[in-house]
């Protein structure tokens, strides 16, 4: 049934997914995606800030903006929209982000079972070889892949 | 301090995120604080569903609020800067308010390993919880390592 539907294309997905709930509050935009990857970014903004007078972003916006990188890149990988959840996402902090700077956040699903899809990817204010955030994933389909690959 | 002023110092710390995300103190629970986020459009991912990053919001600041108290506690002001995190998602948090709590299981001179949970209507449910590794930089201390 869901093959009727056209491929996912993140940069199509992103123009209505990104407008609303949570994602839509912090602004998210797409930047770009490959065959299993997506990159999003997150505008810096003074109410985003998570240590009072330090003008850094705080920690949880990043993790949103990895968990739906990340989810985004599994729908890349698969072509299919499939109901996913997320069972566990560890974030590693390298460093602050600069002060005021927009964070970009890059998953790549490297790995797919017929129930998990395994993430990583890094998080980064202008320069992808000096990450902000490492981070590694694990996310499970809801009710299984149509596709009979075991 | 009494409960309500303990609760009163925690809300003043509370950061502009957690403000902005309509994170409050709920209550005081043995000495910790419990934090507390409504569902709203602003924190919804899948539709009537927290999304898995505001929940993890929620936690971060559960888990930040009470390393605060027990810094207070043992007279330390020190400035905190994140490690890592790791959020494990148990279950759906619905379209109803969503409490955390953290518990700070090491405390030590650099560095304090907090375990937090969040939950929804039964507390022995948790809907996701969280382990965080946090520095604490003192001020004289300028690699802040």
């Amino acid at each position: 049934m869901a093959s009727d539907l056209p491929p996912f294309d993140p940069a199509t997905a992103a123009a209505f997914m990104l407008q609303h709930g949570h994602p839509g509050w912090l602004g998210m935009r797409y930047v770009a995606h490959g065959a299993d990857w997506v990159e999003l970014a997150l505008p810096w903004r003074e109410d985003l800030v998570g240590e009072t007078g330090s003008g850094i972003l705080a920690t949880g916006p990043i993790v949103s903006l990895m968990d739906m990188a990340s989810g985004m890149a599994i729908w890349t990988r698969t072509s299919e929209f499939l109901a996913i959840a997320t069972l566990d996402l560890r974030v590693d902090y390298m460093r602050p982000a600069r002060k005021g700077a927009a964070v970009n956040g890059r998953s790549e699903c490297y790995r797919l079972t017929r129930s998990a899809a395994f993430v990583r990817g890094i998080a980064h204010d202008g320069d992808p070889d000096d990450p902000v955030a490492h981070i590694a994933g694990v996310f499970m389909s809801i009710g299984g892949r149509r596709d009979e690959r075991r | 301090m009494s409960d309500a002023d303990l609760l009163a110092a925690v809300e003043r710390e509370l950061p502009a995120y957690a403000r902005s995300l309509g994170i409050t103190v709920d209550s005081i629970e043995g000495g910790s604080p419990v934090l507390v986020v409504p569902f709203g459009k602003i924190v919804e991912g899948r539709p009537t569903v927290f999304h898995g990053g505001a929940t993890s919001g929620l936690l971060e600041n559960a888990g930040y609020a009470a390393l605060r108290v027990d810094l207070t506690r043992a007279g330390r002001e020190q400035r905190l800067k994140p490690i890592n995190v790791t959020v494990q998602f148990l279950s759906a948090a619905k379209s109803r308010p969503t409490y955390a709590r953290g518990r700070v299981l090491r405390l030590g001179r650099r560095n304090a390993n907090i375990e937090v949970e969040a939950w929804q209507d039964d507390r022995s449910r948790p809907v996701a919880t969280a382990v965080m590794n946090v520095l604490m930089a003192t001020p004289d201390d300028g690699s802040g390592g």
